[in-house]
């Protein structure tokens, strides 16, 4: 049993290493869109990592810690992927470092197709 | 009952989640989930449609666990390939917001896809309109705009899920 | 619990506590909206591992009820603040 829980004790280190990796990646990334990928990535795997951890350390806790983990998997993505939708439309800045953006450019082909269709009355 | 298919899939989620979080199999404990699951099926009746297309059958189930061994490979990897940018002085990204037309149909593959690929290597949805999903790449492989690059980049972003995917749902 | 787990599960806690820390400094310079509910998203769900940190060193399962409902709402309120920013700012 002992062997087991102290499995358990390092994935939860494991877990909380990300994390502080993940805050790090907060501060060194140029932009929001290079920091949410770190910010919502790492913080998912390190809540994985913790939950797995616990389930090794008390396994009669099983289906709560297996319930959270798989929540935190499945709503995280979703928020994120609200929000950065939300501020790249209100046009949050890329960095200089971007090489393409073809979600700008087909949003500015629909607005022109719409203006021109206006235009011909 | 109409949709009693997607009814039942929904049932039975629930009461998975409900016999996992209460982690007893006590009567009582059953009892008062069955009645709680049974007023949320009624209520939330009418928005069960997400679930089109799902197929009940041991080939799926199979399907279903290969895709699950699938992702958490390709979510430790994305977390090595996170971390290791993060370390870097040099902080080695090329980003980019880059187009793929996806063939599922289906709401909840969607979801999955969706799901799937921003907890995977590089990738993050920013938008989904119609057939296209629009990714922000981290390192953006090649800019140029053809067909070519188009069915390489859908490859390298979707391609493994995707496969899977469309023998689960369709 | 055995003795070399409990201080490993509270050296992790530290690292923890560090890096709600360091994400909070993210959260006050952030110099527009997005990159301060980023930061807000990524405290939350950092500290949800926090949360069920304590509830196994207490041995209190009714924390991890708390934790969940803690989970769901820093969820919604994510979506909403993304709704408000896209229909009006």
């Amino acid at each position: 049993m002992d062997i087991l829980q102290i499995i358990g004790a390092s994935m939860v280190l494991i877990g909380s290493l990300v994390l502080l990796i993940a805050s790090i990646g907060l501060h060194r990334m140029p932009d929001a869109y290079n920091r949410i990928q770190v910010g919502t990535k790492a913080s998912t795997m390190s809540v994985v990592f913790v939950m797995i951890g616990f389930i090794f350390i008390l396994p009669s806790w099983f289906g709560k810690f297996f319930t959270i983990m798989l929540f935190v998997m499945l709503t995280n993505p979703i928020s994120s992927n609200v929000l950065m939708r939300a501020s790249h439309k209100k046009g949050e800045p890329l960095s200089s470092k971007t090489v393409i953006d073809n979600l700008k450019e087909d949003e500015e082909k629909e607005e022109l197709n719409k203006n021109n269709e206006n235009g011909t009355f | 009952m109409k949709n009693f298919k997607l009814k039942f899939v929904l049932f039975l989620i629930l009461a998975i989640f409900w016999v996992l979080w209460n982690n007893s199999l006590k009567p009582e404990v059953l009892i008062a989930g069955f009645i709680i699951i049974i007023i949320a099926v009624l209520m939330f009746g009418k928005s069960v449609d997400i679930f089109e297309g799902i197929k009940l059958n041991p080939k799926a189930l199979a399907f279903t666990f290969w895709y699950i061994i699938v992702f958490v490979v390709a979510m430790i990897k994305s977390n090595i390939d996170v971390i290791s940018r993060v370390l870097n002085p040099k902080l080695p990204i090329k980003p980019g917001i880059v187009r793929i037309e996806t063939k599922l149909k289906s709401k909840m593959a969607r979801l999955i896809l969706a799901n799937s690929i921003t907890l995977t290597p590089g990738t993050f949805v920013v938008d989904i309109k119609e057939n296209y999903l629009y990714i922000h790449w981290i390192e953006v492989c090649c800019t140029a705009q053809n067909t070519e690059n188009q069915n390489k980049i859908t490859q390298e972003i979707a391609g493994k899920f995707e496969n899977i995917l469309m023998k689960i749902y369709e | 619990m055995n003795e070399i787990a409990q201080t490993i599960l509270l050296i992790s806690a530290g690292v923890m506590l560090l890096a709600l820390v360091i994400i909070f400094l993210r959260f006050i310079i952030g110099p527009t909206i997005t990159n301060r509910v980023i930061a807000f998203d990524t405290m939350t769900v950092g500290s949800l591992g926090l949360i069920a940190l304590i509830a196994v060193i207490e041995q209190r399962q009714i924390y991890l009820d708390v934790n969940i409902i803690y989970g769901l709402l820093s969820f919604i309120a994510v979506v909403v603040i993304g709704k408000y920013i896209e229909k009006s700012l």
